[in-house]
């Protein structure tokens, strides 16, 4: 079978392109930002671009205490990405809100606060302390995690654990900031999930979290990763993320999404967007190049004017029509 | 500090004993790199499937060279990344990260210095020596390795040290053995205050164990396994000890490479000490 090329018409001057987007409220002037682990909290990376320009900067997924993380090694490469084992470590929300965000905040970048629990009564707290922290453009909640009072289980491969941490959360958050429940790939049927936290009040999802790998040592002939199994990301899962990105859309037609995983270009981009997304994060590409996610919106921008496309409304879903 | 992204050109790639010399020309590092500073190079060209950078040591900067600005490393080809760094070739694109990391600290005093490169971990001493000498510290150089082809940098050695020392495991240059086999000696006949060091960890633990034994301070430039070199990835951690007392898992890209050596828990390294900050309980 093959499709009739989409045509909107001849180019344009990117100029003449709008990148804004309107995030349930919250104005972006465009839909790029960061993914939550790859940008820390903003600081490192305003030396390369200037955050407040972006879509958003999301933060590192936070915890309620200090977090010292896995044993190293906690990274190895592999082809056209990577593993991960970092054990989200981190100084825990007080030093957070105390440091990182207010710092956000002042440089006027849209902070989207990632966080992140052992057990669902460490959610609730969270959303509590974020959700009146001033300058807090949204919430992500990262649910995809090993709840400690089930099994270790991540919630997120549970639709009854993820609903629950997204109901509990949700009225301590104020109505005017959203909240996307960040959801793992590694289900049978992602789209179940997403309608499990939309259910629970959740006002978008981010799809996708890296996806569980291993890799051995050739000298030990061992797992190469400290925490034996680690997260895969990187442009070598943009086809399973544009593909969740698809599935949930095709599921829930009004359920904004953040599409997320291994975007590099500009194309990758509004890949994400054709299929659905109304937002994208870069995140494992900013180690390569951590001017990425700016140089992703001048992609994108250009990519939209070649083919005479005004704004993003115009293509979004559009491979789906 | 601030760090900048460079695109970059190679002006040259030569041979040097088993080492490869690269100049790379590059606006805004040079200017501010200090002497431990290190670069993060981008591998493979802008589709390439290896995404993680690679660091290196800055050897030496120009700002007033032919080139412009350059900034040169000195690299051992062992993994894919680096292999392909040994291809590389006169005018070829480079994306370059740097300089990043806190330098060496210099003292204030002009007290006598030990300077202890292991292999390539020489590249960033004579830098270092020059800086030290300008201020009136005594720099005394020790350059050790496996072989005689791993040891870097032996005519800048001759130019730059207040004295030179070198030692080989196989004895084909110098004295037979490891660096500490003369180090100890060396700070005690310098009453130096502060000794250097650069090179693989398990050389950087025993040389701030001697320097501990005899009574200098030590600055270790330490290599962990890094994916971004900026700060924002956290797999560049290890053990460190703060002036509190508290042992944190400190990513060595940002908050090192240099260390003080009685800072660093050498002995669990690749590992969660019991008593870490947010350590498992
Ligand atoms: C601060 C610092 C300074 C360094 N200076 C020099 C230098 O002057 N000359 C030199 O030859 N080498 C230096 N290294 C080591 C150099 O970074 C590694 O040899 C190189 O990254 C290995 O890349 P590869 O492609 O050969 O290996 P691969 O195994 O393919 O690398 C895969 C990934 O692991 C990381 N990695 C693997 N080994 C190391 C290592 N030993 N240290 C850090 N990251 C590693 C790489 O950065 C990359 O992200 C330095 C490392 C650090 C941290
Ligand atoms: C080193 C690293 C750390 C990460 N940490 C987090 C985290 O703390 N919280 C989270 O929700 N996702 C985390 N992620 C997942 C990313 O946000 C993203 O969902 C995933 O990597 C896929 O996107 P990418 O291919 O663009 O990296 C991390 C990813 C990496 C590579
Ligand atoms: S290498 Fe990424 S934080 Fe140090």
């Amino acid at each position: 079978m093959s499709y009739a090329p989409h045509d909107f018409g001849g180019p344009i001057s990117p100029d003449e392109v709008d990148l804004s987007v309107d995030l349930c409220g919250v104005a972006l002037p465009n839909p790029v930002m960061t993914a939550s682990g790859c940008a820390a909290a903003g600081r490192e990376l305003d030396q390369f671009f200037d955050v407040a320009e972006l879509g958003a900067i999301v933060t590192k997924s936070i915890m309620l205490n200090p977090r010292s993380g896995r044993a190293t090694p906690r990274m190895a490469e592999t082809p056209s990405g990577m593993l991960n084992s970092i054990g989200l470590q981190g100084p825990g929300i007080d030093a957070f809100l105390a440091r990182d965000l207010p710092w956000l905040v002042q440089r006027g970048a849209r902070a989207v606060v990632s966080i992140a629990g052992d057990k669902p009564a460490d959610y609730v707290e969270l959303a509590r302390r974020v959700g009146q922290a001033p300058g807090v453009a949204a919430i992500e909640v990262n649910i995809s995690c090993p709840n400690v009072e089930n099994r270790g289980l991540v919630f997120a491969c549970d639709a009854e654990s993820s609903y629950r941490v997204i109901e509990e959360c949700r009225p301590h958050i104020p109505d005017d900031i959203p909240v996307f429940a960040k959801l793992t790939p590694d289900v049978t049927d992602i789209a179940t999930i997403a309608g499990a936290v939309a259910d629970a009040g959740a006002d978008g999802v981010t799809v996708i979290n890296t996806l569980l790998g291993l890799t051995m040592d050739p000298d030990t002939l061992r797992p190469r990763l400290g925490g034996v199994t680690g997260g895969l990301s990187g442009p070598a899962v943009r086809p399973v993320a544009v593909r969740a990105v698809w599935q949930i859309r095709k599921a829930l037609p009004d359920l904004p999404i953040l599409g997320v995983g291994g975007i590099r270009t500009g194309f990758d981009a509004l890949e994400f967007v054709l299929a659905g997304a109304d937002a994208v994060q870069v995140g494992t590409v900013i180690f390569n190049d951590p001017g990425a996610p700016m140089r992703v919106v001048r992609e994108l921008r250009d990519e939209l004017a070649v083919r005479g496309i005004r704004s993003l409304d115009t293509v979004r879903n559009a491979a789906h029509g | 500090m601030s760090a900048t992204q460079s695109a970059g050109t190679v002006v040259s790639r030569t041979p040097v004993g088993d080492y490869h010399h690269l100049v790379i020309a590059a606006e805004g590092i040079a200017e501010h790199a200090r002497p431990g500073h290190f670069v993060a190079l981008a591998i493979g060209g802008v589709d390439s499937g290896m995404l993680l950078r690679r660091a290196f040591s800055i050897y030496r900067t120009s700002t007033t060279g032919r080139h412009g600005e350059t900034v040169e490393i000195v690299f051992a080809a062992h993994g894919k990344g680096t292999r392909w760094m040994a291809d590389l070739a006169p005018g070829d694109p480079i994306d370059v990260v740097g300089p990043v990391g806190r330098p060496f600290a210099l003292p204030k005093e002009p007290v006598s210095c030990v300077l202890v490169g292991g292999g390539y971990g020489s590249a960033p001493m004579f830098s270092l020596a020059t800086a030290l000498r300008d201020r009136g510290c005594p720099a005394h150089l020790v350059l050790g390795a496996a072989t005689t082809p791993r040891l870097f940098g032996l005519s800048d050695a001759n130019k730059v040290g207040s004295s030179v020392h070198v030692t080989t495991e196989d004895g084909s240059t110098g004295t037979r053995g490891r660096v500490t086999d003369v180090l100890g000696d060396l700070v005690d006949t310098t009453d130096a205050a502060v000794v250097y060091a650069c090179g693989p960890m398990g050389m950087l633990r025993a040389v701030a164990d001697v320097a501990e034994d005899n009574g200098a301070w030590s600055q270790c430039a330490v290599e962990e396994s890094m994916a971004c070199g900026i700060g924002v990835c956290m797999t560049c951690v290890l053990p460190v000890e703060g002036e509190d007392g508290i042992v944190r898992m400190v990513r060595s890209c940002v908050d090192g490479p240099v260390f003080r050596g009685d800072r660093v828990r050498w002995d669990a390294v690749g590992t969660i000490p019991p008593g870490t900050l947010g350590g498992p309980r």
